[in-house]
């Protein structure tokens, strides 16, 4: 390559007059951007390199740090931004897909952000929720619609397998392989203190955390990789993923460098090959092919288990999420398109899918229409940030919401988007074993503890404002929601009214 | 008693603890004082590094403690609460401690009396290398 056309995104300021010189920042980089210059007795940094993950900032002792975005700039133009005319000089310099990683950070609507939550004011009494009981406990999976009874005039209760949590938020699913051993034990421990659930990813599941088996859900992927019998056994749900929100319609590929021994055994796939997961699952092409394969995870589990099955929010979803609620899944997942990765093409990810919200809305509303809203719990994915989102996704009909990429920042992501690398300095999207002991899991299990907890606090204040003391009442409750600023069209779809009406 | 431990599978090599150890026993009160207007003081908490093993070894405060044995000036001693201290003061700076620690947690600070460990006793709670270890490697506890 004659010329890199390519300048760095940021700039390190080093503030000299603080600078000891201790280091620290270029042990803990990864990318190896500082580096000392005993001629200067000085750290100086090669910018090229920094992803602006914040490890050297967070951890220099003395504050010397800070990464800026550069003011170097192109002539401004609107139509060919900065992003746009830098991707056209890296593929043609490498003549490859861009990678990207984590959820798109382009400004597509936030509808959570254009969604107001409502109290009660005089009419009706709000809940304090630290003096009155507040139920947060959710039970997904098939509901008993009808009522019967014995001969003896006693009610009949029939009882679905299904998942108990204690706080209507779960851990989505990300893989071993994708992410540390350290970070799946951070969620494993987190999950079972919360009474909720982890999810393995398509990875499999690594033998020292069988003993989370109750806490956890398995996912069997078209890659199938570490599916076996007593896998399917070790979980206490079952998830079929057929897409993800940030790369709707393809499908992984975890490059052989990051198939060290561990997670080869884990996946059963040699050390070393790269882990790829076909875009189809090629046994599924109908949902009928679907309703066998949740049939065959049933029976291989001894109808114990419900079976998720996960889909990325798209276009149909409506139709598609009809059709799984009779094949016998007992749990609809739905991940909107600005949901995180570990590592997607750029463009699928910025371009492909639809948001959460409006596919939350009118699934629930259509499996509604059907009759069927019983046969299936919906769990709400892909860019669930904080408690008010789970509120308003509780009110758009979810069940319970997929939480990741707020875990991740919990366990100290920075969100450098850097994941597809394999060197992250916070030790989460790593195999490395000198950057992922990093991560204590001591300390992030509990930060996911904390996280949880709090939300789980801010929802409970939430509801008791509305006046409304469980997620059993709030489940579907649009009348608590009003649009901000949206069109008639968008508050349709959304089934919900504008603000003052 | 509590003394320091490190835990070594969780120990980054960051060296944070060196520099929080030296500060804390500078004096000063601004930490880029301590390295940046002075020669940079000796900590008394150094990490050992082979490749990708890294972990921080500081004064394990010995039950019968050969440093105090071999101490020519009597400055080492094993105080009531179990720790082993120097008294600065008497340190003629022979450097027999040094040679005879089978941890080597007895640095040499030229021309002054050697720095060991001290629990950061004087400033009282917490140890600053325990404080301050990003990863929690140090921790400070019965064992």
């Amino acid at each position: 390559m004659a010329i890199n056309y390519l300048q760095p995104d940021y700039e390190v300021v080093r503030n000299n007059d603080r600078c000891i010189r201790c280091r620290v920042c270029e042990r803990q980089c990864a990318n190896e951007v500082h580096f000392f210059d005993e001629k200067r007795n000085q750290m100086l940094a090669d910018e090229t390199k920094c992803v602006n993950c914040h490890r050297c900032v967070t951890l220099c002792p003395t504050r010397a740090l800070k990464i800026v975005k550069t003011d170097h700039c192109f002539k401004p133009s609107a139509n060919y931004t900065e992003s746009i005319i830098k991707d056209i000089y890296a593929q043609a310099d490498t003549g490859g897909v861009l990678l990207s990683s984590m959820g798109t950070p382009k400004e597509y609507p936030v509808y959570w952000d254009k969604m107001l939550i409502n109290a009660s004011q005089v009419t009706n009494p709000s809940i304090d929720p630290l003096r009155e009981p507040m139920e947060t406990r959710t039970y997904l999976g098939k509901k008993c619609e009808d009522v019967s009874y014995d001969k003896t005039g006693k009610l009949m209760i029939r009882h679905y397998p299904g998942l108990q949590l204690e706080t209507p938020i779960m851990f989505s699913a990300m893989s071993y392989g994708s992410i540390s051993k350290n970070a799946h034990e951070c969620l494993a421990r987190a999950a079972e203190e919360l009474g909720i659930y982890y999810n393995t990813g398509e990875g499999g599941l690594n033998e020292d955390f069988y003993k989370y088996g109750k806490n956890t859900i398995v996912q069997v992927a078209s890659g199938r990789f570490g599916v076996h019998e007593r896998y399917l056994n070790a979980g206490a749900a079952i998830e079929i993923k057929i897409g993800q929100g940030a790369k709707p319609g393809i499908g992984g590929h975890l490059p052989g460098a990051k198939i060290g021994a561990d997670v080869a055994k884990t996946r059963m796939i040699p050390e070393g090959s790269d882990a790829i997961s076909p875009a189809p699952h090629h046994d599924i092409y109908s949902i009928e092919d679907l309703r066998q394969l949740v049939f065959s995870l049933k029976e291989a589990t001894d109808y114990k288990k419900p079976v998720i099955v996960k889909i990325a929010a798209v276009h149909n979803i409506a139709a598609i999420a009809s059709g799984i609620a009779r094949s016998g899944a007992d749990i609809i997942a739905i991940d909107g398109f600005r949901g995180g990765t570990g590592a997607a093409p750029t463009r699928i990810r910025d371009n492909v899918g639809i948001p959460i919200e409006l596919a939350l809305a009118s699934v629930d509303e259509r499996l509604r229409e059907e009759g069927i809203r019983s046969n299936v719990s919906v769990v709400a994915g892909g860019s669930v940030r904080s408690s008010a989102d789970v509120v308003k996704a509780i009110a758009l009909g979810a069940d319970a919401v997929y939480i990741a990429t707020p875990a991740l920042l919990a366990l100290g992501c920075h969100l450098c988007r850097s994941c597809h690398t394999g060197k992250c300095n916070w030790g989460i999207a790593t195999q490395k074993p000198e950057l992922y002991k990093r991560l204590n899991p001591e300390i992030g299990y509990k930060r996911l503890v904390n996280l949880v907890t709090a939300w789980t606090h801010e929802i409970k204040e939430m509801m008791g404002g509305m006046g409304i003391n469980s997620i059993e009442a709030l489940r579907g409750n649009r009348l608590m929601l009003r649009g901000i600023g949206l069109t008639q069209k968008e508050l349709d779809i959304l089934g919900i009214k504008h603000a003052g009406e | 008693m509590k003394k320091v431990h490190v835990n070594e599978d969780k120990c980054l090599g960051c060296r944070l603890c060196e520099y929080w150890c030296a500060f804390s026993h500078s004096g000063e009160k601004y930490m880029p004082d301590a390295f940046n207007l002075q020669k940079p003081p000796v900590p008394r908490i150094v990490v050992e590094e082979n490749d990708k093993i890294t972990f921080a070894v500081a004064c394990r405060h010995c039950d019968d403690a050969i440093c105090v044995k071999s101490c020519i000036s009597g400055a080492l001693s094993k105080q009531a609460d179990g720790t082993v201290l120097v008294d600065e003061s008497k340190c003629v700076g022979c450097h027999t401690c040094v040679l005879v620690c089978p941890f080597g947690a007895i640095r040499m600070d030229e021309g002054k009396a050697v720095k060991k460990c001290d629990l950061c006793l004087k400033t009282g709670g917490v140890p600053s290398c325990v404080q301050h270890c990003p990863n929690r490697a140090i921790v400070y506890e019965e064992r």
